[in-house]
């Protein structure tokens, strides 16, 4: 089943240590995980249980002590220089002196697409989150939900193969997370990109994703991997069945093992 | 449509009685100062008043007092009444092209200032950029920057006329030096801050998106440093106006609101002190509020709606 041409995202024996005056602080011990093109993987776990370190190294914002990370094929460095992913930050970042069009047009800019050709493109990925008619705003003047909406119609601007969230929806209430969380899914399930997501919700990861990826703390390790069948076209009323509820019970009992490590 | 009209209307009223909210609490300190002044005129003008009365053996009431010490030709303090006269008259019934014009005066500090203050917000700015690119440009630089506001003005600007003189640069370059010697620290200070406060998401966005350090200057740590160097220019700009005329001062100038001060307290013309000194204040909250104006415009997308 695993082809390597599908391989998107490989990481080998990673440990990330950071030093600290009394003891170094290990945030990723040994840690192994394979990703395949087009999953949607969630890291779930306490906090400090190095889940968005992972992430971070992936995206060459961290630097391994140990181990390695493949990126498409290359190393993290250079996948981030190929554009291989977008990111989104636990805050939406949006740059508040620019209107929320400027403001996806950003990673075009940077990029260096021309003028004519980023509008288009910004327009079409503010159209994709719901956020035709907004461009002239600025963050300020948007709620919460909608500026980290924003935050992720830029992080598609450049269309990256891969989309990597750190708890995006974590500051946000229930209500709109249930809905983003929807809109997301939909997303996903038309465009088929790799997403990383980060989240210590059970039911998020377990909504979301098609592999969960459970973590624990001190030092932080996978403690299990636990893969979903949930069908692609699947609508928050899923989250009533039997199925839905399996997935969360094997979360929950993977998190209560990790745990079990500590004392 | 119907809605922002109400808005506006709503708006308009809170405007009138947020006019006058602002503006009565200005009269009362404004009656305050007066009262204030004209006594403290009775009060510093009597001695010789009441010296010449005697002198001259004249009875004299206390009306006759009072209005004596406010109608002096050469009061200790002229009364707010006698500057004002003086204001005017310097003002609007002199040529304003010499010597004689109270604007004349006020256009030769301005310029001073402004030109001055152009240069040290460009200076201020340039050695920020310096300082947060190279790390030992902070160490080196940074103490000889503050080592430079500890000296006294007073104590820079004959030397610094001296040396320009000797240049063969006089008028306004020396003291527009003097000027920018006062407006850069602040723009420096501020700046340094300024293009530092960038968020760590920010400044991470940037790395994902593989951006040059110069992309990343200019579309972020730029933009981001303004809040932070608009306030330090309005600052500036007022120490910018007092080295200016702290210039006009020992350069013996013939020109400029620092010279009329001077020659106002050679000759003892106390109300032409007063006109200076009040003068230089309206410039000061002049330039003040074209700054205060052109923060508020570029600063605007910061600006959070108000509740």
């Amino acid at each position: 089943m695993t082809t390597l041409a599908s391989l998107t995202v490989k990481v080998t024996n990673a440990s990330v240590i950071y030093p600290a005056a009394d003891k170094p602080v290990q945030a990723l011990q040994n840690v192994s995980l394979d990703i395949q093109e087009g999953e949607f993987v969630s890291f779930i776990g306490p906090s400090g249980c190095g889940k968005t370190t992972l992430m971070r190294v992936i995206a060459d914002l961290e630097q391994l002590s140990s181990g390695t990370v493949l990126v498409n094929g290359v190393s993290a460095e250079q996948a981030r220089l190929n554009g291989a992913y977008g990111y989104v930050f636990q805050a939406p970042a949006l740059y508040p002196w620019r209107t929320v069009l400027k403001n996806v047009m950003l990673p075009l800019e940077i990029k260096g697409m021309g003028a004519k050709e980023r509008k288009e493109v910004a327009m079409r990925q503010l159209a994709n989150v719901g956020l035709a008619g907004f461009e002239g705003k600025y963050p300020w003047q948007l709620s919460g939900g909608m500026q980290q909406r924003v935050s992720i119609a830029r992080a598609l601007g450049f269309e990256p193969k891969i989309l990597m969230m750190d708890e995006p929806f974590g500051a946000l209430d229930e209500i709109t997370r249930d809905r983003l969380n929807e809109q997301l899914l939909k997303l996903w399930a038309q465009e088929r990109r790799t997403v990383i997501f980060v989240t210590h919700s059970i039911p998020e990861a377990a909504f979301l994703s098609s592999k969960i990826v459970v973590m624990s703390a001190r030092p932080g390790r996978v403690v299990e991997v636990i893969e979903s069948n949930l069908p692609a076209d699947r609508t928050l009323d899923i989250r009533e069945t039997p199925e839905f509820t399996e997935i969360a019970h094997r979360i929950r009992v993977a998190l209560r093992h990790g745990d079990s490590y500590d004392d | 449509m119907a809605t922002v009209m109400t808005t506006e209307k709503v708006e308009k009223v809170g405007l009138r009685s947020r006019f006058w909210a602002a503006t009565w609490p200005v009269l009362i300190v404004l009656g305050i100062v007066f009262s204030v002044w004209y006594t403290a005129a009775v009060g510093l003008n009597s001695a010789q008043v009441v010296e010449r009365f005697q002198r001259d053996k004249i009875q004299y009431t206390t009306t006759q007092l009072v209005t004596e010490t406010w109608s002096m030709k050469r009061p200790l303090l002229p009364a707010p009444h006698q500057v004002g006269a003086d204001m005017f008259h310097t003002i609007f019934e002199q040529p304003i092209n010499t010597p004689q014009s109270l604007l004349y005066h006020t256009a030769v500090t301005s310029v001073t200032t402004l030109v001055g203050f152009v240069l040290g917000a460009v200076l201020g700015i340039f050695l920020a950029i310096l300082i947060v690119h190279f790390r030992t440009l902070e160490r080196g630089v940074l103490p000889w920057i503050i080592a430079s506001q500890a000296v006294p003005i007073l104590a820079i600007a004959p030397i610094v006329i001296v040396i320009f003189g000797n240049l063969g640069l006089s008028g306004l370059a020396p003291k527009a030096f003097i000027s920018m010697y006062l407006c850069f620290f602040p723009v420096t200070v501020a700046m340094v801050q300024g293009l530092r406060s960038a968020g760590v998401f920010e400044r991470e966005l940037l790395h994902t998106y593989a951006a040059t350090q110069q992309q990343a200057f200019w579309r972020l740590r730029l933009p981001t440093s303004l809040p932070f160097l608009m306030p330090s220019l309005r600052v500036g700009v007022s120490a910018g106006l007092v080295g200016a005329i702290v210039a006009e001062l020992p350069t013996g100038a013939q020109a400029g609101l620092g010279a009329r001060l001077l020659a106002g307290s050679y000759y003892g013309n106390t109300a032409q002190i007063w006109s200076a000194l009040l003068m230089a204040a309206a410039l000061g909250l002049t330039l003040n509020g074209v700054m205060a104006a052109l923060e508020s415009y570029v600063l605007r997308p910061w600006r959070v709606a108000k509740k």
